[in-house]
């Protein structure tokens, strides 16, 4: 059918089930659903960001430990951080074409995001207990 | 290992005359980078709200500073252009505003909306702000 020697199709396109990657398009979806996600939650997030404007350790820190902008912003650090780790693993995997380094490449960005998100995440808990 | 199939190339993209969904596409992925390095400047803001009022200060004397309200003015288009191409990309996910005008339109529509939106936040911004 298409294995003969003249036919135009890459290996890639005959490639079975979830493909090489064995997570077929996991990736592609949770990028449009953490996209949505910060879409819906950007107006929220920029109103606590302005509110903070110009305020004092004690005031930013009794804001941003009330629940309800404490949630907006845990929802939001999980989403982009998710958002980002699969948008620089993409650009990683169009430009760094050494194997070594690609694997190098995409274990820092995964360190990076988690980093990135269980700080952020950890310093609004700390915030919300008042400690 | 299959043998390998001589294909004809596409070629690459200085061949190609330039166009603005183009550039605009490269613009996407350049504000994702910049955005991905930013989340350093939220991280640091929640780090130091946590930490006390002198991490505190230090975070403000440098989102105070004229590098540092560059930095966060910049952070604010690229998030405000990512956001609206992103939209853009949704859009064009769902099957819709393929034509060559559509696709003009929705690019024309991120780029303009992105700094529109930014100059309004730091308007806002020190609205809010400066009396304080």
């Amino acid at each position: 059918m298409s294995g003969s020697p003249s036919s135009m199709r890459t290996p890639l396109g005959r490639v079975r089930n979830l493909g090489a990657s064995h997570s077929g398009t996991t990736d592609f979806w949770r990028q449009r659903l953490t996209g949505v996600a910060m879409t819906l939650l950007i107006v929220p997030v920029l109103v606590v960001i302005l509110t903070l404007v110009g305020r004092n350790h004690a005031a930013a820190a009794q804001i941003l430990g009330s629940l309800p902008i404490a949630i907006i912003l845990l929802l939001f650090i999980i989403a982009s951080t998710w958002h980002m780790k699969i948008g620089m693993q993409v650009v990683i995997e169009d430009y760094v074409h050494n194997e070594t380094l690609k694997l190098v490449s995409i274990m820092a960005n995964n360190f990076f995001c988690f980093v990135v998100a269980l700080a952020s995440i950890y310093a609004l808990l700390k915030l919300s207990s008042g400690v | 290992m299959t043998a390998r199939i001589e294909r004809p190339l596409s070629p690459h993209l200085q061949t190609y005359r330039w166009t603005l969904t183009m550039a605009l596409s490269i613009v996407h992925r350049a504000t994702g980078m910049a955005l991905y390095v930013g989340t350093l400047l939220l991280a640091w803001w929640l780090i130091a709200a946590a930490s006390g009022p002198s991490a505190y200060a230090n975070l403000q004397a440098f989102t105070g500073s004229f590098i540092g309200k560059l930095i966060v003015f910049g952070y604010t288009w690229a998030l405000m252009h990512h956001l609206l191409s992103g939209i853009r990309h949704f859009v064009w996910d769902l099957g819709y505003g393929f034509k060559a005008n559509e696709r003009e339109a929705l690019t024309w529509a991120a780029l303009i909306g992105g700094i529109v939106l930014t100059v309004l936040i730091w308007i806002i911004a020190y609205a809010i702000g400066g009396g304080r």
